[in-house]
């Protein structure tokens, strides 16, 4: 099921690639700060979080309580992963509806238009990343060895947010009140999610409700991997990439059965 | 049937609506959900093309023609039947799709020629000629969002046809651009041609239908009425466009010959008449050389365009008009009793005059419409005392000696080829 997705996917590679670096350039014309605002939207939430909550959260980051910069730093760790995942999720959920007329008009392969949003939210991560790393050596941080990890987990949230998103955007064609709902549950999911908040500081049967969510495993690997050097809990990520996995097939298998109907509904 | 480059059996689409869209999802789970409604718009549809065949599809708006070219470009996806398909399909359904405002000609043409699934390299192999041929200097260089509509679309024409396709579909959205770029953009499609390129287009332009294809369809209400030569495959749907609700002005009152008289070019409903009721056109018709009425007219053979004026009023000095159209709204040509220096006088009430244009004929085959009126020219004005806009169609036919291939206008042209002798080198 996936070789003739991928096939295709490499005859319009440089379609693909052009895509992305045409976003860009459309970002960065015309305005003066250009790629800089890319990454001042995401450190300028951080820091709006950080300056209200570092006080309320600060004594709570177990074995950082000895640097006063550490809720900034867990906190940036798990933006970074969340920025990941709704980037992908939210222009996933529209991007058929987006690019009604393109698919209509023209036969190219379908598949091309998410693996574009991958593209593009993948070079903005990394650049948030960089940021981040840069934002931590200014407040005398050092990610220990352990941030190896961070390249396995950035293609983890993606293939999550490829499925989640991709399965949104299917429904969303055909029932348009899915892409009214579903910025509403990714706040919700943000909040539930453990990123400006420790998860020790919410009720014991909340804690393991959270669990339950698997951007609460992605994030507290990242949280792992920048802030506290420490491996992945591999169980966890395991479940979530079977979540992923099953996520991503779930979303092929409807994706190509929708296809057909997708234009006409459009 | 593998000779065919193009073959198409059972081909039907319906849009269906099902009483809750998760029903719809359920029925891609394999679930067997009834659709709560079936809207066909396109049924039964069977036909085959021969590579290198030029093929028309022909209908009214809302019959199908658009649903028809996306099912074959793979747009849209069939709901029974199936599309066959040898060789790789160019499909313009709309110009400029994937354009982006940001890039420059250039960059579109590599971004959007990526999109239409052309191989980079050879792209910018074809570059220059992409260049040449949208002619746009050097504006190709720069932004498109500096672009005016028309050079959009030059370079989005010289993009999509940088290659030949072995199958080029073409909604009739092409009408687009100047009139130069459009002949450019014919141009190229006949090199295609040429060259063994398979066309299938949808057009309202008959006449380039009956000049440039071998067959047609004529789609009406998503049902394949006709699949056959291109001529009276036209002719039938010309006949269904105009035969509804005819009410002939002036009809012949022996029973016509075919040949000559087409009833369903007597189609009244949109003629205009108007008037400030002084005098009254009370009667318009075509009559041929013989003095029989006719609305099919040979080509060369002149015809006279005859209407009745009754003065209700005195009236001063009237001019007596006609013109003639395309069906585009083209007009061909245009005359007066003015401008023939005819005798000008005070016409009385009671008055009948019998109004006689006698017209030498050099139209290309095609549906013109005549106009007839009555108007005084005030010092700074005109007023038109009666008028009849689109008062009568004619059909000119092909006969025989003077076929016009191109054009509207036969200019009866003489060639002479001097020749003389260089040395070659």
């Amino acid at each position: 099921m996936l070789a003739p997705n991928f096939k295709s996917a490499w005859r319009y590679r440089h379609f693909i690639l052009s895509s992305i670096h045409t976003e860009f350039r459309a970002r960065v014309a015309r305005s003066k700060l250009g790629a800089v605002w890319m990454i001042i939207h995401p450190l300028a939430q951080a820091a709006i979080f950080a300056l209200i909550l570092a006080e309320v959260m600060a004594a709570k980051l177990p074995g950082m309580a000895n640097s006063k910069f550490a809720y900034a730093i867990y906190l940036l760790s798990g933006m970074l992963a969340w920025s990941l995942f709704s980037e992908i999720v939210s222009r996933c959920l529209t991007v058929f509806i987006d690019n009604g007329n393109l698919l209509k008009k023209m036969a190219f392969p379908r598949i091309n238009l998410p693996l574009i949003i991958a593209g593009s939210a993948l070079i903005n991560n990394l650049l948030l990343l960089l940021a981040v790393l840069v934002v931590f050596a200014l407040l005398g941080h050092v990610p220990g060895k352990q941030v190896a990890w961070i390249p396995l987990l950035i293609p983890l949230t993606m293939g999550l947010g490829l499925g989640v998103g991709l399965l949104l955007g299917v429904f969303n064609v055909f029932v348009r009140d899915v892409g009214q709902v579903v910025p509403i549950v990714l706040q919700l999911g943000f909040w539930f999610t453990p990123i400006v908040y420790t998860p020790d500081v919410v009720p014991q049967n909340v804690r393991a409700l959270l669990q339950l969510n698997p951007m609460t495993a992605i994030v507290q690997s990242f949280h792992n991997a920048m802030l506290f050097d420490r491996p992945p809990e591999f169980s966890a990520l395991a479940w979530v990439a079977a979540v992923a996995v099953l996520l991503m097939t779930a979303a092929l298998a409807l994706f190509r059965r929708a296809s057909g109907e997708m234009v006409d509904a459009l | 049937m593998s000779a065919s480059a193009l073959a198409v059996s059972g081909l039907g689409k319906a849009f269906r609506s099902y009483r809750s869209e998760w029903q719809r999802v359920l029925s891609w789970l394999g679930a067997s959900v009834k659709p709560s409604s079936e809207q066909w718009v396109l049924r039964d549809i069977e036909f085959a093309i021969s590579p290198g065949e030029a093929v028309a599809i022909v209908g009214q708006n809302g019959a199908g023609k658009s649903t028809l070219l996306k099912l074959v470009a793979g747009t849209m996806r069939p709901s029974e039947g199936s599309v066959e398909i040898t060789g790789r399909v160019a499909a313009i359904l709309e110009l400029g799709m994937g354009f982006d405002p940001e890039l420059t000609g250039r960059q579109n043409a590599l971004h959007a020629g990526g999109l239409m699934g052309f191989d980079r390299k050879a792209l910018q192999e074809a570059m220059p000629a992409i260049e040449a041929f949208a002619d746009i200097g050097d504006y190709f260089d720069q932004p498109l969002r500096t672009y005016s509509s028309g050079m959009q679309v030059r370079v989005a024409f010289a993009v999509a046809t940088a290659f030949r396709p072995e199958i080029l579909i073409i909604d009739e959205a092409l009408a687009v651009g100047d009139a130069a770029f459009q002949r450019k953009c014919f141009q190229r499609i006949e090199a295609f041609r040429r060259d063994g390129t398979t066309l299938l287009f949808v057009s309202h332009d008959l006449e380039t239908v009956k000049k440039i294809c071998s067959r047609a369809a004529f789609l009406n209400s998503g049902r394949l009425v006709r699949f056959g030569p291109a001529k009276p495959v036209c002719d039938e749907y010309e006949q269904h466009l105009f035969g509804a609700g005819a009410r002939p002005p002036t009809p012949p009152s022996s029973s016509p010959d075919p040949a000559k008289f087409d009833p369903e070019l007597m189609a009244a409903s949109c003629e205009v008449v108007y008037g400030d009721g002084r005098a009254e056109i009370e009667s318009c018709w075509i009559e041929n050389s013989a003095g029989e009425r006719v609305n099919v007219i040979p080509s060369d053979r002149s015809f006279v365009w005859r209407y009745e004026v009754r003065f209700n009023d005195a009236v001063d000095d009237p001019v007596f008009a006609m013109l003639l159209k395309t069906r585009e709204g083209v007009t061909v040509y245009g005359v007066d009793s003015k401008q023939l220096k005819v005798q000008r006088r005070r016409y009385l009430p009671g008055e009948l005059v019998d109004v006689r244009f006698e017209l030498s004929n050099r139209l290309g085959p095609g549906i013109y419409y005549l106009n007839c009126g009555v108007r005084v020219d005030l010092h700074d004005r005109s007023e038109f005392v009666s008028r009849r806009v689109d008062a009568a169609m004619v059909r000119i036919v092909d006969s025989a000696p003077s076929t016009i291939i191109v054009g509207l206008v036969n200019m009866k042209a003489d060639l002479v080829l001097a020749t003389t002798h260089v040395a070659v080198a």
